[in-house]
């Protein structure tokens, strides 16, 4: 599904991602983990085409086709979902218009007419109970006086909205109680088909307890250094990341 | 950052579409300002004596004027010497039925979503169709007259209904006023006439709609408005004018009387024609609204959504003269490319517990120019009067300006008056969160601006928010390059 090759990124002509290597196929969870500052926000935000970063060498390819090539929207609507880390505030646009707006662009892009108002309602209704957001954030304008959890859930209702292919959670167990970590896990589990896959950020074994991923990468550097099973998260949860330090000879 | 500029820049290029001319056979008078253009009109007008010394008295009083600087604006020198104040559509005297209007006059509104066939129209909603100095048709005048409402030309009024123009006419805006009313009193046109009588709920919606044809042409009309005790009546008012290299000249006068316990509800839609993207042609809009709430319990609501114009300045404002009276400003004003406006109102609190509200919203894109100002004044009689403004802007680009002038005059201590401001400016994170789940940038725009706007375009009536918001999107959106 998602096959990334040499992949090198720089912001402001600092080279974060030197030289990253990745495939992810259909069904599968991907954690990737690593120390502050080693590029895995880099590589979440090169992936859906955030402007402010720069592919310098490699390519990415994702069902197929070139998403350099892609526009962040186009990308979006070939099934890239990111649970952003800082879910942005929108005063005055209600998630209700938002999401809307969103659906129907992706409907087009299929070819296919725009969702009716009764039949998005009931969508909403249905994905909201995933989250268990309740019926007043819909009305409310997008992320604007959202609690830390709120927003996080949110990212995941919009998600379930959405039905990507392949979806980043970008430390979205960041800022969560315990039981708002359940909650987005549970959210995200019951989304989980035989045809979509996952990327999994995240800084702790807590929600890999939950989301249980097929591999688990040390991103360091921007390079990453250690590939292996589930096992390696509880490994680095219980030696913190000096001994990879050590390990690359620092 | 540049590319985001650019992004900007590319949303915000959106194009005029009523920029058409209608050909059509145009009697003009002389270029030119003096007695004689005057009387000239008046002539063409059938006025009476009195009307014809008013305009005189009107245009000696100019002539001791000169034009206000204390705007945020920069106008060019305009000379007054160069302007046609006279431009008719050649037509039958009068046209009683439709059948007599000029087919091309038909389409040129029909074009613009204005079609004067009565079985045509929007039910619920009456208009008068001026182009140029003259009415061209008002529809429905013959339902409203059952219920005793007056909705005509301003020059059928002169004719048929004398005794209330002369009564009414510059009892809100006297041609002493401001250099623009002057103007206006001197060579006003036409323009639409409203008087509901006691008690009546107006049916429906009244509406003018204003349309600029002819070049090298001023546009001067006046609008005058009679709510009797107990009544009310919602009026809107659109204007568009075709794309010319010229600059243009349109300064108008609305006065809207409304007494004990009537209300007035007056919006506007304003898309004259801004200018091209280097700022050149464009209407000059500079025009002078007020009302008075002259009763107990009266209440004047001034919406307007202002988009068009290369310059405007204007000022709708409330003389809250009966006790318990209200008065309402709520406007979004955009202006993008080389567009500049200096917009906002006047509440003058004169009797006791009256209130008022402003809720002003200002998005301005590419090296526009866009300034709140606004009075409120609360005079030493005022007791318990209130007052709430609430001012805001939006930028879209780094080489616009917002600025907001708020004056306040408070000669009462029961007085309370509250301000509140912000600035805001759609960040390129908003606009990456919407095109990552799908939403292009330029659709992304058009969101967050009608979400901005969303507390001023609820006043609207419905079929005019409709219309609106999409202005407000065709205002600011082009092709995303």
């Amino acid at each position: 599904m998602l096959e990334i090759k040499n992949l090198h990124a720089s912001v402001n002509g600092k080279e974060i991602l030197k030289g990253i290597n990745l495939s992810v196929r259909a069904e599968e969870v991907h954690a990737i983990m690593g120390p502050n500052g080693s590029g895995k926000s880099t590589l979440s935000s090169v992936l859906v085409g955030n402007p402010a970063f720069e592919v310098t060498e490699g390519e990415i390819l994702f069902e197929g086709k070139n998403l350099l090539e892609l526009s962040p929207e186009d990308r979006s609507r070939e099934g890239l979902f990111l649970s952003f880390q800082y879910p942005v505030e929108i005063p005055g646009v209600s998630m209700v218009n938002f999401m809307r707006a969103a659906l129907n662009e992706h409907r087009k892009y299929k070819g296919l007419p725009a969702v009716s108002a009764t039949d998005f309602l009931k969508l909403m209704r249905e994905k909201r109970a995933i989250v268990e957001l309740d019926n007043k954030l819909a009305s409310r304008s997008v992320n604007e006086g959202f609690s830390g959890g709120e927003k996080k859930r949110n990212e995941i209702f919009q998600m379930a909205m959405l039905e990507p292919k392949l979806a980043i959670l970008d430390e979205t167990d960041s800022g969560l109680d315990i039981d708002a970590l359940r909650i987005v896990a549970n959210g995200v589990n019951q989304l989980r088909t035989p045809e979509n896959a996952a990327i999994v950020i995240t800084h702790y074994q807590r929600l890999l307890d939950y989301i249980k991923p097929n591999v688990v990468y040390v991103l360091y550097k921007g390079r990453i250094v250690k590939t292996a099973g589930p096992e390696l998260a509880l490994e680095l949860e219980e030696k913190g990341y000096d001994w990879i330090r050590e390990e690359m000879g620092e | 950052m540049e590319d985001s500029n650019k992004i900007i820049d590319d949303v915000t290029s959106g194009e005029y579409k009523y920029g058409f001319v209608t050909e059509i056979e145009t009697e003009t008078i002389r270029r030119g300002l003096n007695e004689d253009t005057i009387r000239v009109i008046s002539a063409k007008k059938n006025e009476p004596e009195w009307l014809l010394k008013y305009r005189l008295k009107a245009y000696h009083h100019w002539l001791t004027l000169e034009m206000p600087d204390w705007a945020h604006l920069n106008i060019p020198p305009i000379d007054y010497q160069d302007i046609i104040y006279y431009a008719a559509p050649k037509q039958k005297e009068g046209p009683k039925s439709l059948d007599e209007v000029d087919p091309e006059l038909l389409k040129t509104f029909d074009k613009l979503g204005i079609p004067l066939e009565e079985q045509k129209h929007l039910t619920g909603m009456a208009v008068d169709a001026v182009m140029d100095s003259v009415s061209v048709k008002t529809t429905f005048k013959e339902v409203l007259a059952e219920k005793g409402v007056i909705f005509c030309s301003f020059s059928e009024a002169v004719q048929h209904h004398p005794d209330l123009i002369q009564k009414y006419m510059g009892s809100v805006v006297s041609y002493r006023d401001n250099f623009f009313a002057a103007l206006n009193s001197a060579v006003f046109s036409d323009g639409s006439f409203v008087y509901i009588p006691k008690g009546v709920r107006c049916p429906m919606e009244l509406s003018t709609y204003f349309r600029i044809n002819a070049s090298n042409t001023g546009q001067f009309e006046r609008t005058l408005i009679v709510a009797d005790d107990e009544s009310y009546v919602s009026y809107l008012e659109g204007c568009t004018a075709p794309m010319r290299d010229e600059n243009q000249l349109h300064a108008a006068i609305v006065e809207i009387v409304v007494k004990e316990q009537a209300e007035v509800k007056y919006s506007t839609v304003q898309n004259w024609y801004p200018g091209d993207k280097e700022g050149k042609g464009g209407i000059y809009n500079f025009v002078t609204k007020r009302g008075i709430c002259k009763g107990r319990g009266s209440k004047i609501s001034w919406t307007q959504v202002e988009t068009g114009s290369a310059i405007t300045w204007k000022y709708p404002s409330c003389i809250l003269a009966g006790d318990d009276s209200v008065g309402e400003f709520y406007s979004v004003a955009v202006t993008n490319n080389y567009q500049q406006t200096d917009t906002g109102t006047k509440m003058i609190h004169l009797g006791k517990n009256t209130r008022s509200t402003i809720v002003s919203k200002g998005i301005s894109a590419g090296h526009s120019q866009n300034s709140y100002r606004g009075l409120v004044k609360v005079s030493p009689r005022a007791e318990n009067a209130r007052n709430h403004s609430q001012c805001d802007s939006l930028l879209l680009s780094s080489t616009c300006g917002a600025h907001t002038f708020p004056y306040v005059d408070i000669q009462n201590d029961s007085a309370v008056v509250e301000h509140e401001a912000t600035t805001s400016k759609i960040s390129e994170d908003q606009l990456f969160y919407c095109n990552q789940r799908g939403i292009s940038t330029e659709e992304a725009v058009g969101l967050i601006v009608n979400g901005y706007a969303r507390e001023v375009m609820n006043k609207l009536p419905m079929e005019f928010a409709v219309e609106a918001q999409k202005l407000l999107s065709i205002s600011l959106e082009g092709s995303v390059g």
